[in-house]
C-alpha cells in the first residue's frame, strides 16, 4: 500500500520510497514535483503565482514560484538528495475563467516562472502537462517518479 | 482602516451580512421568475477562512460544478462566482432551453452561454441592489464559464486574493430549488480596501 501525503495550496512537502504526494484540482495553480532518482525521493510543491517581490503579501515563500522551488529543494537537500540529480514533471496552470482577456492569464504566466527558475537551477523538466482550460489531480509517487494525472474532461494518464 | 478581513468588528460583519442579504434578496427573486421556480435561499454567512479551506466549505476540491466568474469593478470591486451543483445546472438548462444536457461534463457552446447569462443576471440584480442602496458606481464584467472541479475553479478568486493576504472572504449564500435540497453556492469576495470605503459610507466604525 502507498502512504499518500496532501500538499495543500501553498504547501510543499518530501516523500520516500513508497508513498505518494498528491495535490488535488490545481487550476491556475502548478504543481511542481522533483524527483532524485538515486534515493527514490520525490518533492511537490502547490504555488500560485509566479515572483514573491511582485506580491504585496509575501510572508508564505510556498505560494510563490521563485521562492517555493527554492524551498523545496533546499528541503530535498536537506534530506540527502543531490541538487544534480534533480528532475522535474510539472503540471497545472490552467487558463480558466478568465474575465479579463487583455491581460496574460495567470495560469500561464505561472508556468512561465516555473520554467525560468527551473532553469536557473539547472534542473530539467522531463515531462509536463500544462495549460489548456481544465483542473488537474496529480499524484507523484517517489517509488517510480510517474506523475499521474485526473481532469473531469480528459482521461487519466501517466506522464 | 482594516488591512486583514479578520480584523472586522461584529458590527462591520453583520452589515456585511445584510448586504448580503439584499444583494441576494433581489438576484433570487431574479432566478426565480427566469426559473419558474420557487427557491429558498439561507440566511447569508460571512466567511473568514485561511484559503487553504476554501475548497472543503463548497463540497471539496473535486466535486464538479459549473462555475461562473464575474469581476466586479468600481466604488466595490471584487468577484462573484456561482457554483452550481449539476443538478441546479441541469435544472436551469432546461428551463431556459427547454431540453435537458446530455453530459454535464460536455456542454455545448449554447449551454455554456445560457449558464453565463443565468451568472450575469444573478450578479447584476446582486449588484444593483447595493449600488441602488449606497449610490455607488460598479461595473461587471462579461461572465467566464467552465464545468470543473471546485477546487481548480476556486483557484481563480484564491489566487487574485492571495496576491493581497493569506485569506479569502466571501458572502456564502446557500439557496435550495423547490423545497428539495439541490444547494448551490453564490459568493461574493469583495477585495479589502473596497469594503473599507463601503462601511465608511454605512457610517460604521469597523475596526
Amino acid at each position: 500500500m502507498h502512504e499518500v501525503h496532501i500538499v495543500g495550496i501553498a504547501e510543499a512537502k518530501v516523500a520516500m520510497h513508497q508513498e505518494v504526494l498528491v495535490s488535488y484540482a490545481l487550476g491556475s495553480c502548478v504543481g511542481v514535483c522533483l524527483y532524485d532518482a538515486k534515493l527514490c525521493m520525490a518533492g511537490m510543491v502547490h504555488i500560485l503565482l509566479p515572483y514573491q517581490r511582485d506580491s504585496h503579501a509575501q510572508e508564505n515563500e510556498y505560494k510563490f514560484a521563485d521562492s517555493g522551488i527554492r524551498q523545496l529543494i533546499q528541503l530535498m537537500l536537506s534530506f540527502g538528495a543531490k541538487q544534480n540529480r534533480l528532475t522535474a514533471k510539472i503540471a497545472g496552470g490552467a487558463d480558466m475563467l478568465q474575465v479579463n482577456p487583455y491581460l496574460p492569464a495567470i495560469g500561464t504566466r505561472n508556468v512561465c516562472a516555473v520554467k525560468e527558475i527551473l532553469s536557473d537551477y539547472h534542473i530539467p523538466i522531463i515531462a509536463e502537462d500544462t495549460g489548456n482550460n481544465y483542473g488537474r489531480s496529480i499524484w507523484f509517487y517517489a517509488e517510480t517518479g510517474q506523475l499521474q494525472i485526473k481532469s473531469v474532461h480528459h482521461r487519466t494518464e501517466f506522464i | 482602516m482594516v488591512q486583514k478581513y479578520s480584523d472586522l468588528n461584529p458590527s462591520a460583519l453583520d452589515a456585511l451580512q445584510e448586504l448580503g442579504n439584499i444583494g441576494i434578496g433581489n438576484a433570487i427573486r431574479s432566478l426565480a421568475s427566469m426559473s419558474g421556480r420557487l427557491i429558498d435561499m439561507d440566511i447569508p454567512t460571512i466567511n473568514i477562512i485561511p484559503f487553504q479551506e476554501a475548497p472543503t466549505l463548497v463540497g471539496g476540491a473535486e466535486t464538479i460544478k459549473a462555475g461562473i466568474l464575474l469581476k466586479v469593478q468600481g466604488e466595490i470591486s471584487g468577484m462573484f462566482l456561482c457554483l452550481l451543483d449539476n443538478d441546479v445546472t441541469k435544472i436551469l438548462l432546461e428551463e431556459l432551453l427547454q431540453k435537458a444536457p446530455a453530459s454535464i461534463d460536455a456542454l455545448d457552446e449554447m449551454s455554456l452561454s445560457a449558464l453565463g447569462e443565468v451568472g450575469n443576471i444573478l450578479c447584476c440584480s446582486y449588484i444593483n441592489a447595493l449600488s441602488n442602496m449606497l449610490d455607488f458606481t460598479i461595473s461587471i464584467s462579461v461572465p467566464s464559464v467552465s464545468v470543473d472541479m471546485a477546487g481548480a475553479l476556486l483557484s481563480i478568486p484564491i489566487i487574485e486574493f492571495a496576491d493581497h493576504g493569506d485569506e479569502l472572504m466571501f458572502i456564502e449564500h446557500r439557496f435550495h430549488f423547490d423545497q428539495i435540497a439541490l444547494i448551490s453556492h453564490i459568493l461574493f469576495l469583495p477585495e479589502i480596501h473596497s469594503l473599507n470605503a463601503l462601511l465608511h459610507c454605512l457610517g460604521i466604525s469597523h475596526a
